[in-house]
């Protein structure tokens, strides 16, 4: 039979479409959103993909709604999918802390475009690179990946769903108007090709009064609803077994420390950079569409004989610490691109010092990608 | 020692001693009023998943309620109980939260459950006041009432619940006071079959914020008061405007059928099926 949840073959493709097809083949069976430029091409793909597959694409009366549709989606089971554009992402941010205490798999999507404010709906900005760590109040981690290509928009948001499955927690695929709306050719599996991540989920019969079902730093199985778990899920501070705790002031701490743990302890496992930069003096940092333009930088620079390498920032968070100290022992120079006036740039200037001076570069016009030329005079000064 | 133990403990989650609600408070009336429409019923805690937002009326579920339980965010739990029916609609699917939860904060969200006609049932307990939050004024409270935040008396007008959540599409609306528990506990049951939106305001009595803060006094004096006041809907039919003022029109406002989002949703993918 053939299989229409995995679209096999080479396409010619938009980057919004890729991944959307990402979330189909990864098994999404429901999507909650609202039209947003430039995310909107998600939702048209969904809104009949998904349907094709036995699930849904519901279209919400506002981007809160998205969000808390997509939570109680997850908690019968099924996997979730909630993409969206910043201005979206704002209105969420309440309700993605709630996903990260009450340990709930959902893959959000942030197509970045101009701001602040409505800003320029259709032009691409990295604006929004701290939002999903800290937008929401309270102390938390949460993950986030940042694909270069149509291609990646395929792969990061199978790897996104992945990763939310395997840790019952939010995920971020942080891609921006450029990444969403190019045209590229991207390869699409074979189903058995796909290496697929789902949730575990309690045992039937079990009670979960009896059973650590939250706060469990290896991730404790879900307690979904329908299958008579008589599951209590608050959005309180809780402990273990999902009772809420208001009063014992150690509760707090344990509830803050364990979500944080249970990400932390794993980051080995999340944590992915590209890295070419071997006996480099000078490496340019970069992700997404921008790190296109470094690696191109860099070829051109190496063609005139500079000493530049070049590491990309695949898993925006948790942050990559030791890959950066790493980076920052071997190189003396590092050269921070962003398309912003520097929102990742601190992280790497944090985690490096002491040990490699860091610059960073935006490029010449807010919006645009950096010019090829502007670059490469940037490294040659860097290096004379 | 006795070993009786009430009808309706075996509802309620074995850890649970004691609610939080304060003395008198009408929160009590409408928990015993829910489990008692599902003890009628014949229905089990399995039947339902349960959803509440942020109050003191989000805590008649949670944690008290022996069942699939989730208390959300404020303003939200039809958000999220929405996404719960869509997924799980052969579950019943209540919601029962405050009346700033679902009508300030939340009310873009009530509006629409209304209009899509989606099955669920909704449970406002209507104290007028914002409780949890020690007492400010609500999009419910009377005109010209005093509360924390309105020292000199509410300027602004009363929303009216019931007609609004009518106007939007739903199913089956009433409106009854803590006053009422044996119509309350009629309605809801009906509420419960509903293949629809259905929707029940409780005017439910917050001695401690409401009744200190406006003067309405205790608990008692305001059951009273919700005696005296409350007309049937049939009745409030022919009286004025002017004389309904300071009425409470308690009674089934709406009980209707008409073609219900998941049962849409349903037909249309048993149709592509049947195309693929
Ligand atoms: C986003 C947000 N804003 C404000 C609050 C504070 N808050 C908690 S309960 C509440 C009012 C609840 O009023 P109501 O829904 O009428 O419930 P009641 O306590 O009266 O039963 C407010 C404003 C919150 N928890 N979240
Ligand atoms: S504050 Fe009012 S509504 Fe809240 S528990 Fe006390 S009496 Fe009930
Ligand atoms: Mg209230």
């Amino acid at each position: 039979m053939e299989n229409r949840r995995v679209r096999t073959g080479k396409h010619f493709m938009m980057g919004n479409v890729a991944c959307a097809e990402g979330a189909v083949a990864a098994g999404c069976e429901f999507a909650a959103g609202y039209p947003i430029t430039p995310a909107s091409e998600i939702g048209h793909t969904l809104a009949k993909r998904l349907l094709e597959v036995g699930g849904y694409f519901f279209q919400t009366e506002d981007e809160i709604s998205a969000i808390c549709a997509g939570i109680g989606a997850s908690w019968t089971g099924k996997k979730v999918f909630v993409p969206t554009s910043g201005p979206g992402i704002s209105l969420m941010l309440e309700n993605i802390g709630f996903a990260v205490g009450i340990e709930t798999p959902v893959v959000l999507v942030n197509i970045q475009r101009g701001g602040p404010t409505t800003g320029a709906p259709s032009m691409g900005l990295q604006g929004d690179m701290v939002q999903p760590r800290r937008g929401s109040h309270g102390d938390y981690e949460i993950i986030a990946l940042c694909p270069s290509s149509p291609q990646e928009m395929f792969d990061h948001t199978v790897r996104a769903f992945n990763l939310a499955e395997r840790y019952r927690a939010p995920v971020f695929v942080m891609a921006d108007a450029f990444i969403g709306h190019m045209r590229e050719e991207v390869t699409i599996p074979e189903p058995d090709e796909l290496d697929l991540t789902y949730r575990r989920i309690l045992e039937k019969g079990t009670d979960p009064s009896t059973v650590k079902v939250f706060l469990d730093e290896e991730v404790a199985p879900m307690p979904i609803f329908g299958m008579g778990f008589k599951t209590h899920v608050t959005s309180s501070c809780h402990d273990e077994y999902g009772n809420r705790n208001l009063i014992d002031p150690t509760a707090l701490d344990n509830f803050i420390q364990r979500l944080r743990n249970k990400i932390l302890k794993h980051r080995d496992e999340i944590v992915q950079v590209e890295c070419d930069y071997d006996n480099c003096e000078l490496a340019l940092v970069a992700y997404g569409a921008v790190a296109r333009c470094a690696k191109e930088a860099v070829r051109v620079a190496r063609s005139k004989g500079l000493n530049v390498g070049y590491f990309r920032v695949i898993t925006a968070w948790p942050f990559p610490d030791r890959e950066v100290q790493d980076l920052s022992h071997k190189v003396k120079k590092i050269l921070v691109l962003e398309n912003n006036s520097g929102q990742y740039y601190p992280y790497v200037k944090a985690e490096a010092a002491g040990r490699a001076e860091v610059e960073f570069l935006p490029p010449q016009i807010l919006g645009q990608v950096h010019g090829l030329d502007y670059v490469v005079q940037k490294i040659e000064e860097m290096l004379r | 020692m006795s070993s009786v133990e009430h009808p309706l403990r075996k509802y309620l989650r074995p850890s649970v001693e004691a609610t939080t609600f304060c003395p008198g408070c009408g929160d009590g009336t409408v928990l015993t009023s829910i489990l008692q429409a599902i003890d009628e019923l014949g229905m089990t805690m399995d039947d339902f998943v349960f959803v509440s937002g942020i109050g003191c009326a989000a805590w008649i579920i949670s944690p008290n309620f022996n069942a699939d339980v989730l208390h959300t965010t404020h303003g939200r739990p039809i958000a999220f109980a929405t996404g719960i029916k869509l997924n799980l609609p052969e579950k019943k699917v209540m919601v029962v939260s405050g009346d700033g939860d679902l009508t300030a904060i939340g009310g873009n969200h009530l509006i629409h459950a209304a209009r899509r006609n989606i099955e669920m049932v909704v449970i406002c307990a209507n104290n007028g006041i914002y409780g949890m939050t020690g007492g400010q004024v609500a999009p419910t409270t009377p005109r010209e009432a005093r509360t924390i935040t309105t020292p000199y008396g509410s300027l602004e007008n009363t929303f009216d619940i019931s007609r609004m959540v009518q106007a939007s599409g739903a199913s089956f609306v009433a409106r009854w006071t803590t006053y009422q528990p044996r119509q309350l506990t009629k309605s809801i049951k009906k509420a419960i079959q509903k293949k629809g939106f259905a929707f029940i305001e409780v005017i439910s009595q917050c001695p401690v914020q409401f009744g200190a803060k406006t003067g309405a006094g205790s608990a008692v004096e305001m059951l009273e008061m919700y005696r005296k006041s409350s007309i049937s809907v049939k009745k409030a039919v022919e009286m004025s405007p002017q004389e309904i003022e300071d009425k409470i029109v308690t009674g089934e406002f709406i009980d209707t059928a008409k073609p219900e989002l998941c049962e849409e949703i349903a037909r249309l993918k048993e149709r592509i099926r049947g195309e693929g």
